[in-house]
């Protein structure tokens, strides 16, 4: 009796647990945010699990929100990494031709206050001499175009396809 | 198809709107950041992202179909007679027949056809494609019900609103880059319904060739274009980068609904 007791409560945690797993497969590649309080918590989960890490190309951060949902169900994650106004959103990882990209901001009141580059193709010398210079215009870039109320930038084509679209993401995060 | 005729708005309305809840969806197709943003009491509806769905699905297709880089694209395949006329995409032709058409509205300012020195002039669309494509993938985002919508590719964006908002006017503030200071947004158009495209040497160089004389432009600054639709802003942008004052001209007496800018 005692046993099937047992087993009945291991039936019903199993189905919550599986319930409390939430879809990631809504959109293959796609980032796709509700509210920006769903995700900051997002954020502050795949912060928390490891920090930079994220090694695979695509949907690297639902990936990790997802686990980290599944291994540990009950909790609602303490927002280590937002403090009183700032936020820190992390943008896809970009695979482009030359190698992955990945951009990560921190947003203090509607504002982006610093871009750092998570990740950047450093195959070889050449890649490595285009990036030294290209990544801090880029960074500060990010930091001084923004204007508190622009939806989206109309300019030439961009060259750097794969910063721009990480950096995008992470502002498509923030509802910038 | 986008109707409204006045694409420029320098001032929002206030209180006009229900309280809308926003939604971004990213993707990378045809080697660009795509991104679409959607307004919505609901933001998130299961239709809307069943539409922005639909919306990558007609880019990836058009890409399948136009790209360049693709050696199984059916452009390239045509061109190295793998395939048939007949055999290829009807929106091939819709392509062909619009490229026509803009080499024509524009005097031929803007030209998909690249002559070589060798024999044949190449064909290459990629200048019409691109805004083509994305006013495409957005009729799939005008048939949700009560959204706004605003669908940037690589700095040409189109934007508009769903079913059942055609009272409501809500505003994208769009920044157009400094093509002098990457970093600093120069000017900001509100745009409620239509289309933006920049052209500009900023970013890739001297990227776009004047057809009448086949050399590349090599100067600062860029030219935007605003209007009803995005991919006759993108045509016209790319018209007004090759020559500034003439395509002026030939925009206000052929599609006066369109404003140039140039930064």
């Amino acid at each position: 009796m005692r046993r099937i007791t047992y087993w009945l409560l291991s039936t019903v945690s199993a189905l919550v647990l599986l319930f409390s797993y939430h879809t990631s497969t809504s959109a293959k590649a796609a980032t796709s945010i509700s509210t920006p309080a769903a995700q900051a918590d997002t954020d502050t989960t795949a912060t928390a699990s490891g920090t930079s890490g994220t090694g695979s190309a695509s949907g690297a951060t639902s990936d990790t929100s997802a686990s980290s949902t599944a291994t540990t169900p009950s909790t609602t994650t303490t927002p280590s990494t937002t403090t009183a106004a700032a936020t820190i959103y992390d943008g896809d990882v970009i695979s482009t031709r030359y190698g992955n990209v990945q951009v990560q901001i921190t947003v203090e009141n509607g504002k982006i206050t610093k871009s750092i580059v998570l990740q950047v193709p450093w195959s070889n010398g050449k890649d490595q001499q285009i990036n030294s210079r290209a990544v801090p215009t880029l960074n500060s870039e990010a930091v001084a175009s923004q204007s508190s109320s622009i939806d989206m930038v109309s300019g030439a084509t961009y060259t750097s396809e794969g910063y721009i679209q990480s950096l995008q993401s992470a502002i498509d995060q923030a509802h910038l | 198809m986008i109707t409204a005729e006045i694409p420029v708005r320098r001032h929002t309305q206030p209180g006009a709107l229900p309280v809308l809840g926003r939604k971004a969806f990213v993707e990378q197709v045809m080697g660009l950041p795509i991104s679409i943003h959607v307004r919505a009491t609901e933001p998130t509806s299961p239709d809307i992202a069943a539409a922005a769905d639909r919306a990558f699905a007609h880019l990836r297709l058009a890409d399948r179909i136009f790209s360049t880089w693709r050696s199984d694209s059916d452009l390239l395949r045509l061109q190295h007679g793998e395939l048939a006329v007949d055999d290829a995409h009807p929106w091939l032709a819709e392509v062909v027949e619009l490229c026509l058409e803009a080499e024509e509205r524009t005097d031929g300012l803007f030209r998909a056809w690249r002559s070589r020195e060798s024999g044949r002039p190449v064909f290459d669309p990629t200048g019409l494609v691109k805004g083509w494509a994305v006013v495409g993938a957005a009729a799939h985002l005008e048939t949700v019900p009560d959204i706004a919508w605003c669908l940037g590719a690589g700095g040409d964006i189109a934007v508009g609103v769903g079913r059942g908002m055609h009272d409501v006017d809500p505003v994208w503030r769009i920044g157009i880059e400094d093509p002098r200071d990457r970093r600093q947004v120069t000017d900001v158009v509100t745009l409620s319904r239509g289309g933006i495209a920049t052209s500009g040497a900023a970013a890739r160089g001297a990227h776009v060739s004047d057809p009448r004389t086949g050399r590349g432009i090599d100067r600062a600054g860029s030219v935007t274009v605003t209007g009803p639709d995005l991919m006759w802003a993108d045509v016209w942008a790319t018209a007004a980068w090759v020559d500034p004052t003439e395509a002026a001209r030939l925009l206000a007496s052929r599609d006066p609904a369109f404003r140039l800018l140039t930064h």
